[in-house]
């Protein structure tokens, strides 16, 4: 049954079979899209930083306000000492943004619907966060976990709370984008079934319920990787700024 | 509420795709580990690449272009700024020499007005004088006739009268008995038109 909804997220090998060691690293589907990404991302803000027209181009329009958004994000959220990180940020909001939106073409493949992807990203945030965190603080990042004005008494507990907090933080950035993108991507195909099922009879309640649906994924594609991106720049606030 | 139906309608999906589990095997593609190294290589490989390009090379480039543009904005909004002060001053300098030359203008009116002004009170004066001067020739003249005219009258009335008196009577008759009468005639006939 071609209908059902999973078997889009199925990762299968393109070409051979590549081992190094125990490791299998063949060029999957995932892989393929994760390169189409970047090679896109790459392309526009190549194009649109090539020239330098007093006037932009549409391209070159499209690169500075993408890069005028997320520098304001950054600096909004987390100072103007996250500058260093701007070019990570951006990176990561564009790789996100531009993986979710290629899943949104039909027979593509959604990389970050994958919780592996997602977590992989969110892990190296959170360590990279934790990293700059006591590199700057050294061992006084650990009052990040003692918010102050709390009662002496109360205070093992929020202690506790807050270290689990912040240690779901991977976890919770990771399934947040990753479950999004999938439930979106299960539910428009479980409509698309729907229409097949249903015939030219039926079929169009949900054929019209789909492309209101396909609308509100591609805001939820943009929104959770904007969201990915704005959480980490919270956590890098929390890192470089320290005051709860 | 849309987002009630949103959440609902995924939760429906998941069961949905839960019954379609149950149908056949396997499960959630993402949970199968298969291909979870694959994954992570080639995620660190590409999005790696992507920071290092875009960090390297794009980045700094958009950032510099949109630097540029901003001190170009800038000067130019300097220029802008300094031409305005330039024209403003000039526009005072204008309206000075205007309302100068309104002055000026003003001035030369009035010394022009004063002086024909002046001109035309001292032609006025000569001519009045030299009326007056005729006026008062004239009057003399007047008089001096005023004063022979009784005479001269007199003489004529008196040559008239013995003329008349020669032909009404045919002789000579005394002059100065007609001359006393014409004198005493005219003076009181005289003062009747000449009062004075």
């Amino acid at each position: 049954m071609a209908a059902n909804p999973m078997t889009q997220f199925n990762v299968y090998r393109i070409g051979p079979e590549i081992k190094v060691g125990a490791f299998d690293i063949s060029f999957t589907n995932a892989s393929l899209f994760m390169i189409i990404s970047s090679v896109a991302i790459l392309l526009i803000f190549n194009l649109g930083s090539k020239k330098n027209s007093l006037l932009p181009n549409k391209i070159q329009l499209l690169a500075e306000l993408s890069y005028t958004f997320v520098s304001k994000m950054i600096s909004d959220t987390a100072g103007s000492k996250a500058k260093p990180y701007f070019a990570f940020i951006f990176s990561l909001f564009m790789f996100v943004l531009f993986c979710n939106m290629f899943g949104m073409i039909p027979y593509t493949f959604t990389v970050t619907s994958h919780i592996i992807v997602t977590f992989v990203l969110a892990a190296f945030i959170f360590i990279g966060v934790t990293v700059i965190g006591f590199m700057k603080h050294g061992l006084g990042y650990l009052k990040l976990f003692v918010p102050s004005g709390v009662p002496a008494v109360l205070l093992p507990l929020i202690v506790v709370i807050e270290i689990i907090s912040y240690l779901s933080r991977p976890v919770s950035l990771s399934v947040r984008l990753f479950a999004n993108m999938m439930a979106g991507h299960t539910m428009m195909k479980v409509f698309g079934g729907f229409v097949i099922s249903l015939g030219i009879v039926g079929g169009w309640l949900p054929l019209s319920f789909s492309v209101a649906l396909t609308g509100l994924e591609i805001l939820v594609a943009f929104l959770q990787a904007y969201v990915f991106a704005i959480l980490t720049c919270i956590y890098l606030n929390d890192a470089l700024n320290l005051h709860h | 509420m849309i987002k009630k139906i949103y959440f609902q309608s995924i939760f429906f999906s998941f069961l949905f795709s839960m019954e379609a589990f149950s149908a056949e095997s396997g499960g959630m593609p993402q949970l199968n580990p298969e291909f979870w190294i694959s994954q992570i290589f080639w995620l660190t490989l590409t999005f790696g690449i992507l920071y290092l390009v875009l960090s390297k090379l794009i980045l700094p480039k958009i950032s510099a272009n949109l630097e540029s543009r901003k001190s170009q904005i800038l000067e130019n909004i300097e220029a802008a700024e300094k031409q305005r002060e330039d024209s403003e001053t000039k526009l005072k300098d204008y309206e000075e020499i205007i309302s100068k030359s309104r002055l000026d203008a003003k001035t030369i009116f009035n010394q022009a007005r004063e002086k024909a002004l002046k001109d035309i009170n001292a032609k006025r004066e000569v001519l009045d004088k030299q009326i007056d001067d005729e006026i008062i020739k004239a009057e003399q003249e007047i008089k001096i006739l005023r004063e022979n005219a009784p005479d001269k009258i007199n003489k004529i009335a008196i040559e008239t009268s013995s003329e008349l008196v020669q032909k009404l009577i045919g002789a000579e008759i005394n002059n100065s008995s007609i001359s006393a009468i014409v004198d005493d005639l005219s003076r009181r006939n005289g003062e009747k038109y000449y009062g004075n």
